[in-house]
């Protein structure tokens, strides 16, 4: 495997002491889509704010290193990271019309982090317009964003990410707010881009068919922690965690009797002031014994090149 | 676009002549503002003095008091638009200032500006033109500083706002630094409220140079503004009922102009107020 552009070590944030990210670790490779997966609230998109270097207010980074290439950012001044944002890391975000400025042509949207004159930027705006599979992309540039509908903003957002080529993409559920067919459109898209431009993409994600999509590996977080993490087809095939498996379990088939239950995992996801000292999955899992409550399951190598943080990996099916 | 109602097209259309009228004063005016003749003095509309006309008559000091009335305009259009951008640019750097960074510096803006508003402006202005002394500038400054505090609450609430949107975030993981981030993206999203309030403070500058000339505080004489015309004809109201009269009607009328006019564009920016 290549050097990564993105490497997360032992990321801990908590919110005024609640651990709600605890000791994450990941790393993506150029040209590679790494899936962040898990369900609202366990973490995944503050791990993304993280990354970036722009935390919320209230929360506080406790521990753990990030590296972009082979620089250590995580103690960078401001003013160094925002030569990086945009650059070097970019991120795209759910809402692809509310992610760009009302006022500001496409154009303009674009090339703000070129940071060139407007007459030597336009080129590489156009370029990148029909690189993301803007039709008319003459036209469309000096457009603003209500003439556009959401698949193409996302269109537009991604451009604005890519055009200075950076080596980390985060999207942070990019396709989320759109419909199923755009949604594979933008998919293809991303997936084409990261090869060509050997960008690393970590892709935040709650539905699985996306990461099934496109991800080459996936890490499946849970509570603020990563429970499972592998290539994405050894991880579907046969999951490590328990949690991976009630997940896969819970995806509604077209072979399903109509109007039958769906199928879903009892109980619900404790709020971070309930962590205890075990593992976090203890409480809903169903091999969960008294050791699954007391220590907390290490991460550890499980059949199939991945790694899985549950005492009884080799018992889940 | 929506079309422009009748009656709203004849406000803009006499806006458009007050504004004509300041600008092409010195066109206009059939005479020197300042030339005074004794052998004139209180003439009234319509006296023909040596071959030409005083359509408006003319003043104690035998000056034609339409010329004046223009020249009045020039001086009101003028220290009202120079206050109103002075407040408009500081009360809206102060509020957006205030709105981004919150914490102490929204703390320390936002009481300043409660205080600031708990003063009655125009008793403001009187003292601190009578602390500096009068005069175009001074007054356009005082105006101007004591009016900022509308557009800093406005400013401050619509940054509030607008700095949590997607775009704004978007564009700071993009790279953008404050700086950029304010003027570029929070600024032209603010602006509409902005202009509506600069629209109704434009009429109340109006009225305060009017107010303050009036009390000999603003434009000083010889140099006519409608105040000091209306101030200086007030003791010959009885006998030159003109001298009152007619600038006292462009000074209502102008002022009614733009209050319709700020009214209309805030239905138009504002869309949840509309048919109210």
């Amino acid at each position: 495997m290549t050097a990564p552009a993105l490497t997360v070590e032992n990321l801990s944030l908590s919110i005024s002491g609640a651990n709600i990210v605890d000791g994450v670790s990941f790393a993506v490779a150029p040209g590679e889509v790494l899936a962040l997966v898990g369900e609202s609230g366990c973490g995944k998109s503050l791990t993304a704010s993280a990354v970036m270097r722009l935390l919320p207010d209230a929360i506080r980074q406790t521990g753990g290193r990030i590296r972009l290439g082979s620089d250590d950012i995580t103690d960078w001044p401001e003013r160094r990271l925002r030569d990086l944002r945009g650059q070097r890391m970019s991120m795209i975000f759910q809402e692809p019309q509310a992610a760009l400025d009302p006022l500001a042509r496409v154009g303009a949207q674009i090339a703000e982090s070129l940071r060139l004159p407007r007459a030597s930027a336009r080129p590489r705006v156009l370029r990148m317009l029909e690189d993301v599979g803007i039709s008319d992309p003459a036209r469309r540039i000096d457009q603003y964003p209500f003439e556009l509908s959401g698949g193409m903003c996302q269109r537009v957002m991604i451009a604005t990410a890519l055009i200075a080529r950076p080596i980390v993409l985060l999207a942070d559920e990019p396709t989320t707010a759109l419909d199923v067919t755009i949604q594979a459109q933008i998919l293809d898209l991303l997936r084409r881009l990261a090869v060509e431009r050997q960008t690393a993409v970590l892709l935040i994600t709650h539905d699985m068919g996306v990461v099934a999509d496109i991800a080459d590996r996936v890490a499946v977080m849970y509570a603020g922690r990563i429970a499972e993490t592998g290539p994405t087809e050894a991880v579907f095939a046969r999951p490590g965690h328990p949690y991976t498996a009630l997940l896969l379990a819970s995806i509604p088939r077209l072979s399903d009797e109509p109007k039958s239950k769906l199928a879903v995992i009892d109980g619900r996801v404790p709020a971070p002031a309930e962590f205890g000292p075990g593992c976090r999955f203890a409480e809903r899992c169903p091999l969960a014994d008294a050791r699954c409550r007391a220590e907390t399951p290490p991460l550890l190598p499980v059949a199939g090149n991945r790694l899985a943080a549950c005492f009884h990996a080799g018992r889940v099916a | 676009m929506k079309r422009i109602s009748p009656g709203m097209a004849v406000i803009l259309s006499l806006l458009a002549i007050f504004a004509l009228a300041a600008a092409a004063a010195p066109l206009l005016s059939p005479f020197d503002p300042l030339r005074q003749s004794l052998l004139m003095r209180l003439r009234p509309p319509g006296a023909m003095v040596s071959g030409k006309l005083l359509l408006l008559g003319s003043d104690d000091l035998g000056r034609d008091l339409l010329s004046r009335i223009l020249y009045g305009a020039r001086a009101s259009l003028l220290v009202a638009a120079l206050s109103v951008s002075v407040s408009l640019v500081v009360g809206t750097l102060l509020g957006m200032l205030a709105g981004w960074f919150r914490g102490w510096t929204a703390i320390l803006v936002m009481r300043l500006v409660d205080t600031m508003l708990s003063i009655p402006a125009i008793l403001l202005a009187v003292i601190t033109v009578a602390v500096l002394g009068p005069g175009f500038l001074n007054l356009v400054l005082v105006l101007g500083l004591t009016r900022w505090p509308r557009y800093t609450r406005v400013a401050y609430a619509q940054t509030l706002q607008v700095a949590t949107l997607p775009y704004i975030r978007a564009a700071e993981m993009a790279g953008c630094g404050p700086l950029r981030l304010l003027l570029r993206h929070v600024l032209p999203n603010i602006a509409g409220p902005l202009v509506v309030v600069a629209t109704s403070e434009f009429g109340l500058m109006i009225l305060f140079e009017a107010g303050l000339s009036f009390l000999g505080l603003g434009i000083q004489p010889p140099y006519p503004s409608w105040g000091s015309i209306m101030s200086a004809g007030r003791q010959y109201v009885a006998r030159a009922w003109w001298l009152t009269v007619f600038p006292g009607m462009c000074l209502f009328v102008l002022v009614l102009c733009v209050n319709v006019f700020g009214d209309w564009l805030r239905d138009r920016v504002d869309p949840r107020a509309q048919g109210r």
